[in-house]
């Protein structure tokens, strides 16, 4: 018996049905039409299906599609502002941090989710923070600087915006 | 399958005890849903916990610490004065799995996995932690280390869902510590893991003590002689040897490719050893 489900999803509400059984990760790929989300393994080991339920980083393919109701959801689709990249996007075009893509969406979020809990992260911190996401191509060292440049721009700017904002 | 999201626990006992066919408690998912996946089980009905508002806070009370069923293992690790008071609990919920992983799993869904492997137990039973039952006949609280019973096996009867785990109120100069060991640092599953807390009383002397094991037996096991054998000691050589030496007693580990029966039995020993060395600092010895 297919469900109804209600969500607001990258910031607008969105109705979708599933079945009960139906992961999080195929309701957002199948039925909403969100393909960043990616499916490596299905079994939680890959961070392939990273995305944010009421703000954790998830993997999608282990929360069902009713899981979702009534809560938000965040994917690689709503990281950006319109065309402006994310500055974490940005980095990663630059230094070249992917080759086939398939891991980037999942890297993306929980490099996100990762700057947010700490601003500023050490190499190390990095690795651990991303030991849930697996790269089969880059070697991870460009996600890692990729990342590491994404902390300082992000934290450049938020300086600046610190300091006009105490001028006025 | 049905998907059932209560709001209550009674609520969720009745749906439990009523449901026809195979029931499955959801938590975090991150061992249902991969058993699911993997077509070892498939459930006529789930019964979603995480809408019951009560299963997910933790309460500072004079029992303790209540953690509900569905607080994720993040969440432990952001509660700074659980970390204060059980560290060694919190950081082995905290070796679970990926970030991904933490924003879902819980201590209870570690625990009623039944996994002799899994992280966060032995650190719950060293700690003294009691689980809180619910069922078709009401309350019962039962040791940790009472719930499960072999691999993927655990004392729960038909309707019955853990509600929370109560671990004790922290005691003055006490300490608990957890260690595992992985081929990797992160993502992988305990090889052997060991946890120790223990309480010191005037000039450094150990007065109350429990220890646990994990992956060394079907279930993690609580090692009695372990504990006897650093209580009324100051953590010395001989102490620690004696530790050991229980603590290699009680091993009946499986011989796999990932550790020997032998191996598994020396790293016990050397990982108690060290857990009960950062306990005892814990706790203010020296
Ligand atoms: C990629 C990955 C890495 C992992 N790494 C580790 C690791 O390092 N260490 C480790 O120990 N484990 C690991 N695990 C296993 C798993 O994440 C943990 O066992 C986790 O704590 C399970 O919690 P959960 O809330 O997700 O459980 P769920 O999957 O929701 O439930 C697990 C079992 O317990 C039952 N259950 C859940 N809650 C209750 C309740 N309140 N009352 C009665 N029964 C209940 C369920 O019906 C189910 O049978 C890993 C899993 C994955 C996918
Ligand atoms: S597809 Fe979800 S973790 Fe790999
Ligand atoms: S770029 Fe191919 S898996 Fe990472």
């Amino acid at each position: 018996m297919s469900m109804v489900v209600n969500s607001t999803i990258n910031g607008d509400p969105i109705e979708f049905s599933c079945e009960p059984d139906e992961t999080l990760m195929d309701a957002l790929r199948n039925r909403v039409g969100l393909k960043g989300v990616k499916e490596g393994c299905g079994t939680g080991d890959c961070g392939a299906c990273s995305i944010r339920l009421d703000g954790a980083l998830v993997c999608s393919c282990l929360v069902l599609g009713a899981e979702a109701e009534g809560r938000k959801v965040d994917t690689v689709e709503g990281m950006s502002d319109g065309a402006q990249l994310h500055v974490l996007q940005t980095k990663f075009l630059e230094h070249a941090a992917l080759q086939c893509g398939v891991c980037t969406p999942g890297f993306l979020i929980a490099a996100q989710a990762l700057l947010e809990k700490n601003p500023t992260p050490s190499e190390e911190e990095i690795r651990y923070g991303l030991a849930g996401n697996l790269c089969r191509c880059t070697g991870y060292d460009k996600i890692v600087r990729a990342v590491q440049d994404a902390a300082k721009t992000m934290n450049k700017r938020s300086k600046s915006k610190k300091t006009t904002g105490r001028k006025k | 399958m049905l998907y059932e999201s209560p709001q209550t626990t009674t609520e969720a006992v009745t749906l439990l005890a009523k449901a026809k066919g195979k029931v499955h408690v959801l938590a975090g998912g991150s061992d249902l849903l991969v058993r699911m996946k993997g077509g070892y089980i498939e459930p006529d009905v789930i019964v979603d916990i995480k809408r019951i508002k009560s299963m997910n806070a933790v309460k500072k009370t004079a029992d303790g610490y209540l953690i509900g069923a569905a607080v994720s293992c993040a969440q432990l690790g952001d509660n700074a004065a659980l970390v204060k008071a059980w560290p060694g609990v919190v950081e082995a919920a905290n070796l679970i799995g990926s970030d991904q992983i933490q924003g879902r799993c819980t201590i209870v869904g570690n625990l009623c996995n039944a996994s002799p492997a899994a992280d966060s137990v032995p650190a719950m039973i060293a700690a003294g932690a009691t689980a809180i039952v619910q069922g078709p006949r009401g309350e019962r609280q039962v040791a940790v280390e009472k719930i499960a019973k072999s691999p993927g096996v655990t004392s729960l009867k038909k309707g019955e869902v853990v509600e929370a785990i109560q671990l004790p109120p922290k005691q003055k100069k006490s300490g608990d510590a957890y260690l595992r060991f992985t081929p990797r640092t992160e993502m992988d599953i305990a090889v052997v893991s060991a946890a120790v807390n223990l309480t010191l009383g005037p000039k450094g002397v150990i007065t109350d003590a429990r220890v646990a094991l994990g992956a060394v037996a079907p279930k993690a096991l609580l090692v009695k002689p372990a504990a006897k054998a650093i209580i009324g000691s100051t953590l010395d050589d001989d102490a620690l040897d004696k530790l050991a030496a229980a603590c290699a007693a009680a091993c009946d580990p499986i011989d796999d490719k990932r550790g020997t029966v032998h191996f598994r039995t020396k790293v016990a020993q050397v990982l108690a050893k060290r857990a009960a060395k950062i306990a005892y600092q814990r706790a203010g010895g020296k």
